[in-house]
């Protein structure tokens, strides 16, 4: 679980997170909603710590973040795995080499281990024989699939995805959206999910945070998001004509 | 600077990147200073043969100006310049183009410390590599001049060999490693450095190999004043 308080955030005198307090529960997946600058990647930069808050404080199953030190860091980030909205494979190593990179940095494994580690990955986000390819040779959504398969190599306790639909098709998408669900409740992760597409909150949004001008505006689950009266929300959430016109026949 | 010097995650892994870097840097950077090298010692013998007419001057001092001047200036200094632009715009390009698509913040989440594992392994490979390079510079300078010597047949191969063994200072040599070593340091950490913290895209991964290549120039030139100063004065 990771428990988010009072965090408060601004860039130059410009406040971009407000007070935010939230919970992410371990099992699920947890999302954070809201338009682009609302200060979704910011709040997200600052649960790993890329960031450093103002004001407030970010716990990890009790052990918290802000009071950490650099080292304490290190070993907790160890624990994390992080899908990046580009994916950020490494450019100069293969997929096979990219997925085994933080084993060769931190396990004690044998290259047999190894090897079948990464072969287990792979096989879980249908990437069987990519092993010898570089990133520059995949496609948006394979790229995407080798980066939650480096994502949880080391068995991470949290997984952290910045956007990780962005420039994938609605098809591409939802495979990336249910392997990342699948994977959640397979390894009992707390995974956190930001993103402003609306199909993958629809599709695996157990626990929904809606941010608005740095604000957390709303909480609730999937089922929840139609019922709610809230006019950030809403005006968010039934922001295009398709979704307009399926409100007004529900 | 203190995260880049701090102790390795894994010796292992460091070793196996100081290796790639010395290819990348040392090893790739062999052919254009062999041809620099050539081509300056050559020209360095011709031109003070045609600007020597004293006829009481020694022709043999030809050679040990080329020597000299491979041996305290060219070899150390000039080369330093040339892989300033090589290998620094290659490094600022690729920690750069790491800023910008979060491959280094891809590296911090692992746990990495990605300064470390970025830079370090090149400081490491150029400290050991970029005096290998001097010293071939300086031997292939030396031979550019005598094979311009020869070929022109501007001054015998004679005069041209007892030219580079007269009055030799050793110490020479020492001057112009320990400058190389210094060199290295500022070619290596100074583009990394713009790299490092590049913000934007494209463009600004541009403007910090631009502004790596030419701050770790202008050190260069400044601390080859410094060093000359404390170790020939």
């Amino acid at each position: 679980m990771i428990r988010v308080e009072h965090v408060s955030k601004s860039f130059n005198n410009e406040q971009v997170l407000h007070d935010i307090s939230v919970s992410f529960d371990e099992g699920k997946t947890n999302l954070i909603i809201g338009q682009s600058g609302s200060g979704k990647t910011v709040l997200v930069k600052c649960i790993i710590g890329l960031h450093e808050v103002d004001e407030g404080s970010i716990y990890f199953h009790n052990r918290n973040l802000v009071t950490m030190t650099v080292k304490e860091r290190q070993l907790l980030r160890r624990e994390m795995g992080k899908l990046f909205q580009g994916g950020a494979l490494f450019d100069s190593l293969t997929v096979e080499d990219n997925i085994k990179f933080p084993l060769d940095m931190f396990s004690t494994l044998t290259t047999g281990e190894k090897k079948n580690r990464v072969d287990f990955c792979l096989d879980r986000v249908h990437l069987p024989k990519a092993h010898k390819l570089f990133p520059a040779e995949l496609s948006g959504g394979m790229q995407k699939r080798a980066a939650i398969a480096r994502a949880i190599v080391q068995n991470p306790k949290y997984l952290l995805c910045d956007e990780p639909n962005s420039g994938l098709d609605p098809i591409t998408a939802i495979v990336i959206d249910n392997l990342i669900s699948d994977i959640t409740h397979e390894f009992n992760m707390t995974t956190i999910i930001n993103t402003h597409d609306m199909n993958s909150v629809m599709e695996i949004g157990e626990k929904v945070m809606f941010i608005y001008e740095g604000l957390k505006d709303w909480e609730g689950t999937k089922d929840d998001i139609l019922d709610s009266t809230d006019k950030n929300l809403n005006e968010f959430v039934f922001a295009s004509n398709l979704a307009k016109k399926i409100k007004e026949k529900m | 600077m203190g995260r880049v010097i701090s102790r390795p995650e894994k010796n292992k892994i460091y070793y196996k990147q100081v290796i790639n870097e010395i290819e990348t840097l040392g090893i790739n950077s062999i052919g254009i200073v062999i041809i620099i090298s050539i081509f300056m010692g050559a020209v360095i013998t011709l031109q003070t043969r045609y600007n020597l007419e004293n006829p009481l001057i020694p022709l043999y001092l030809i050679g040990l100006t080329a020597r000299d001047t491979m041996l305290l200036e060219f070899s150390s200094t000039i080369v330093g310049l040339i892989l300033a632009g090589k290998v620094g715009s290659n490094i600022a390009s690729e920690i750069g183009h790491m800023r910008i698509t979060e491959q280094i913040d891809a590296l911090e989440i692992m746990g990495v410390n990605s300064a470390s594992y970025l830079v370090l392994p090149k400081v490491i490979a150029a400290v050991i590599f970029n005096p290998i390079l001097t010293l071939i510079s300086m031997f292939v300078g030396v031979f550019g001049g005598w094979l311009a010597s020869v070929a022109t047949g501007a001054l015998s191969s004679m005069d041209y060999i007892y030219g580079i063994q007269y009055w030799f200072v050793p110490f020479y040599i020492t001057y112009s490693l320990v400058k190389t070593v210094v060199f290295a340091i500022i070619i290596t950490t100074v583009p990394a450095y713009f790299g490092y913290y590049v913000k934007g895209g494209a463009l600004e991964v541009g403007r910090a190999s631009t502004k790596g290549v030419v701050t770790s120039s202008i050190l260069i030139l400044l601390f080859n004043v410094i060093l000359t100063q404390l170790l020939l004065a």
